[in-house]
């Protein structure tokens, strides 16, 4: 009798078929309102530094190589993908693409640097609306920046007029080092 | 040329050792999902194994915590030669939103050599594929750094305002 219930069991199995995508031969659609890397316009970025600030993992750094020169670059090998720079950019700017096939052997194979000439608004330093709750940001990132983009470090200063001596400093920063390094 | 050396080195079929270096188990979740019927990487001849001994490719995940450092260089160590080191997730390649903090020793890189590197917090199924396929040399790798630059440049601030303070002169000498 086992034969026959081998036999039920092989036809069963045959039933669903194969279910195995075909994926790296085949692409895979992704599902809707996925993010995957989020790429910048460069036409319509405004330089205001919004999605710097609010970046969790600190990916997006910004520095002021002189007074209307102003380099921000992602460094996409901490990025959380959790979207809050397309959400905060005012002139949407940045979009979450669908591209999440990233894996490389070269961690600067997915950084995005861009140069942005800037115009200063007279009148505050920058047209970005911060969280008024968070003063300690609001207070902390105003003006210029000079974070070191070659130790993709956040530095946690800002002057309000353009500083050459603070750029050279910046220069030379090295993180702390810690135990076990 | 890594690739021309893993296919080379790796003839058969790689084991995998699967290492959570303190990961929030995202990354570690779709590593299993990567060994489901569904995303079958076991056609790739790839297999997951308990210890570091068996093991071609080591897996990590997770921004590696300060109790866990020497322990990773410890499995590290225990592959046999040659061997591949994969970062999947963010914390892993560096260390996510605690790149910085006191306890992290921030990314799988300040520990051990990391070959491959796959974003994603976590990253997905087929994005890990994808890095194993890239490491068999069967796809083309699609990342590569961007540049933007704006092209025009609007209003030269520094020639205007050194035009507005010439203009200015006659005023400071008829002050004087």
């Amino acid at each position: 009798m086992w034969v026959t219930s081998k036999i039920k069991q092989v036809l069963l199995v045959l039933k669903p078929g194969v279910v195995t995508l075909r994926y790296p031969f085949e692409p895979h659609p992704v599902p809707k309102n996925f993010r995957g890397q989020p790429v910048w316009d460069h036409h319509k970025c405004i330089g205001c530094g919004g999605c710097a600030a609010h970046c969790p993992a600190r990916t997006i750094l910004i520095r002021d190589l002189c007074q209307d020169l102003r380099v921000m670059m992602y460094d996409g090998s901490r990025c959380t993908y959790c979207g809050r720079c397309a959400d905060v950019c005012p002139e949407k700017a940045i979009t979450m693409s669908e591209q999440y096939e990233l894996a490389t052997n070269d961690k600067n194979d997915i950084t995005l640097s861009m140069e942005l000439f800037m115009l200063t608004c007279q009148r505050c330093g920058r047209c970005y609306d911060m969280e008024k709750t968070n003063m300690i940001d609001k207070m902390g990132l105003k003006g210029f920046r000079y974070d070191n983009l070659e130790m993709r470090a956040v530095i946690h200063k800002a002057t309000e007029h353009f500083d050459g001596n603070m750029i050279e400093e910046s220069d030379r920063y090295r993180r702390p080092l810690k135990t076990g390094e | 040329m890594l690739s021309k050396i893993c296919k080379k080195a790796f003839t058969r079929s790689l084991w995998i050792y699967h290492c959570n270096s303190g990961a929030c188990n995202g990354c570690d979740i779709e590593i299993l999902n990567v060994l489901t019927p569904y995303y079958d990487v076991e056609r790739f001849g790839m297999k997951l194994v308990a210890s570091p001994r068996h093991a071609d490719v080591m897996l990590i995940s997770g921004a590696v915590t300060r109790p866990m450092l020497p322990l990773v260089e410890k499995a590290y160590a225990a592959i046999p030669e040659p061997k591949l080191v994969f970062g999947i997730g963010s914390c892993a390649i560096g260390g996510n939103c605690w790149f910085d903090t006191y306890h992290v020793a921030g990314g799988a890189d300040k520990a051990v050599p990391v070959n491959f590197i796959v974003p994603g917090c976590p990253p997905r199924p087929e994005a890990i594929i994808y890095g194993v396929a890239l490491a068999l040399g069967l796809v083309d790798k699609k990342a590569a750094p961007v540049e933007l630059k704006q092209v025009e440049f609007p209003v030269d601030m520094y020639l205007a305002n050194k035009a507005w303070e010439e203009r200015n002169v006659i005023y400071k000498v008829l002050n004087d």
